[in-house]
């Protein structure tokens, strides 16, 4: 069954198409790596499917629900994480998980069960009243995530989750991105890491507002005869009209 | 079956109010973690009252005069007794001509220069000569009206023959509801108009536009919490607390400056509500404007703090303004919360007196708050 079904998705500026007729589904459990340089348009398909922002024309699903019409009933199945870090650094550990655990509705007693677990799987039980802003960068970008999916959304969207650390934080990322999928959670990423599109099940490759490739990384490597996933977007960017 | 809907709208409910309350404990740990912002926000309040009230005064307190008496009678030294012994005048010098006197005001030695006519006492339509300084305007009206005021009362008690007074008029001014001239009269309501407006308005657009910056905002639109709780989360913790300064305000003018409160207490607070909600939604258009918490705050200073301390009344008359002035006093919002606040304070009037003041704040926060709703929504 597919979580992210879009059909000519289109989202216009004034005369600039930001988003031009993209078509794609993303399956149920599947991690969906969503690339494009700057400028390509990733962020902007991203706000349409999160429902901050209406597509120009096209026609979308997210979790089921429409785009245009059910923008209230999307956000309250989905999770984001943004790339400037969702966390309040004034707040502690604790009081940022039960803040979010508060937006989402969750009963006391299951943000408690959750709160408990989600340290333990972080290993951060001794930093449950440290304030989020003396916490190392990539404790902060796994807490992130980890809050992000709290409420076992249907599908996580992941504007640049890593950016700032090095491939070894970033693995141990990924770990937890895998217990997602694996509980089911279908992971929508962004990022302009090409080690990390290797990690993705399927990955589509955004340039001037299109979708000019969409496959497993094998594939596309297979395609354009390229050795690693950062030959391919090279390969396919280099004819890009839009810079930064 | 027929419940089932009832309750399920009933969950939702509770549910948007657990939302509600998470956010809004969560508004309070950043404004008491914040400890310097802290400070300011409780501190404010005292320090602007404690300046108002003792330093920047506009009340004349023993302004140094000089007095050219070329009459030397009886009657003039009467009058001279009298100046140097009332608590706004202090006989700094006698001179003996006019240029000595002039020499004293270049120097900045007086304000006042008072000329007595040679012969005073025997002519009484013979007239004093005040000279002020008018490089501050405000100064000088007042000064000579002090002076004349005590001139006049001496001339009356003296010169009290019935050929002189018979034909002579002398007005009879009575000052109504504050007649001790105290200027707290006037700057406690102002200091309110102040600190509401800065603390509602500046901390609330400064507030959402720093959740802009961190980016945390895109995050609180993604969930499920709709928009206008947020902001109202946003807004609720700083309208307390600017309750918590009104409070402050109220009990430091009543027991320290000694100003009453001749009116309804409720009514007063009331109004301060009113008047602080026009002041969250002005924060909030803000806040759709300005994209940097810097910018909001310069925003803030420039477009609510001057034209509540210059156009409201609270420190220039606004009858005494240029008329294009007067007229863009109207949209000032402090202007009337000003008026409704000193009508109610100090006057005692009642909800039917400021009901003006009241129709037009209030048709202030509608307009604001649709305005900056369409504005917010825009800017997603």
């Amino acid at each position: 069954m597919n979580v992210i079904e879009t059909e000519q998705l289109t989202k216009r500026f004034g005369t600039f198409t930001a988003v031009d007729h993209i078509s794609f589904s993303v399956g149920e459990g599947e991690i969906f790596g969503f690339l494009g340089a700057n400028g390509a348009g990733k962020t902007t398909a991203m706000r349409m499917l999160c429902g901050l922002s209406t597509p120009t024309s096209g026609s979308g699903k997210v979790a089921g629900f429409d785009i245009y019409k059910e923008t209230e009933l999307i956000k309250r199945h989905i999770g984001y994480m943004s790339q400037k870090f969702s966390l309040y650094g004034d707040l502690k550990v604790w009081e940022n998980i039960r803040l979010y655990g508060g937006i989402y509705g969750l009963p006391e007693k299951r943000l408690k069960e959750k709160t408990d677990e989600l340290l333990r799987v972080l290993d951060l039980e001794h930093e449950r009243n440290t304030l989020v802003d003396a916490l190392p960068l990539g404790w902060k970008q796994k807490l992130s995530f980890s809050v992000a999916v709290i409420h076992e959304p249907r599908i996580v969207f992941l504007d640049e989750p890593t950016g700032g650390v090095d491939p070894v934080t970033r693995r141990q990322f990924w770990e937890l991105i895998y217990q997602a999928a694996q509980r089911g959670i279908t992971v929508f990423v962004t990022t302009h890491y090409m080690d990390e599109a290797e990690y993705c099940n399927r990955v589509s490759i955004m340039v001037d507002g299109k979708i000019e490739a969409l496959d497993s990384p094998a594939a596309l490597k297979k395609t354009f005869k390229a050795d690693n996933m950062n030959d391919v977007f090279r390969a396919l960017a280099r004819n890009a009209k839009r810079g930064e | 079956m027929s419940s089932g809907p009832w309750l399920e709208m009933q969950k939702e409910e509770s549910k948007r109010m657990k939302q509600f309350i998470s956010f809004i404990r969560k508004e309070f740990y950043h404004i008491f973690r914040d400890k310097r912002t802290m400070m300011i926000l409780l501190a404010m309040p005292i320090i602007l009252i404690i300046l108002f009230g003792y330093a920047i005064t506009t009340e004349i307190k023993r302004a140094p005069i000089a007095i050219l008496d070329q009459s030397r009678d009886e009657v003039t030294q009467k009058m001279i007794d009298h100046l140097s012994a009332s608590e706004y005048f202090e006989l700094y010098t006698m001179v003996n001509s006019e240029a000595e006197g002039q020499a004293l005001f270049r120097q900045g030695k007086v304000r006042l220069l008072i000329i007595f006519p040679a012969q005073y006492a025997s002519s009484p339509d013979a007239s004093v000569q005040l000279l002020a300084d008018a490089t501050d305007p405000n100064e000088a009206t007042q000064l000579a009206a002090y002076a004349t005021a005590i001139l006049s009362q001496v001339k009356v008690e003296t010169i009290n023959s019935p050929l002189s007074t018979a034909t002579a008029i002398t007005p009879v001014v009575s000052l109504l509801y504050n007649p001790l001239m105290k200027g707290a009269y006037n700057f406690v309501p102002g200091v309110m108009g102040l600190i509401l407006i800065l603390i509602c308005a500046m901390m609330t657009s400064v507030g959402i536009v720093k959740e802009k910056e961190i980016g945390t905002m895109e995050v609180l639109l993604v969930s499920p919490m709709k928009p206008v709780y947020i902001i109202l989360a946003k807004a609720t913790p700083y309208l307390l607390l600017s309750l918590v300064n009104i409070a402050t305000i109220l009990s430091l003018s009543y027991f320290l400056l000694g100003v009453p409160i001749a009116g309804s207490l409720t009514l007063l607070v009331s109004v301060s509500i009113l008047y602080a909600l026009v002041s969250l939604c002005l924060g909030l258009l803000i806040s759709t404007v300005a994209d940097t918490q810097q910018a909001a705050m310069l925003v803030s200073a420039v477009v609510l703090m001057l034209p509540v301390m210059l156009l409201s009344g609270m420190m220039f008359p606004i009858e005494n303004m240029p008329k294009i002035l007067q007229v863009l006093s109207n949209i000032v919002p402090a202007r009337w919360y000003i008026s409704a606040v000193k009508d109610i304070m100090i006057k005692g009037l009642g909800a039917r007196a400021i009901l003006p003041e009241i129709s037009i704040l209030a048709g202030m926060a509608v307009f604001l708050v649709a305005l900056s709703v369409k504005r917010f929504k825009i800017r997603l």
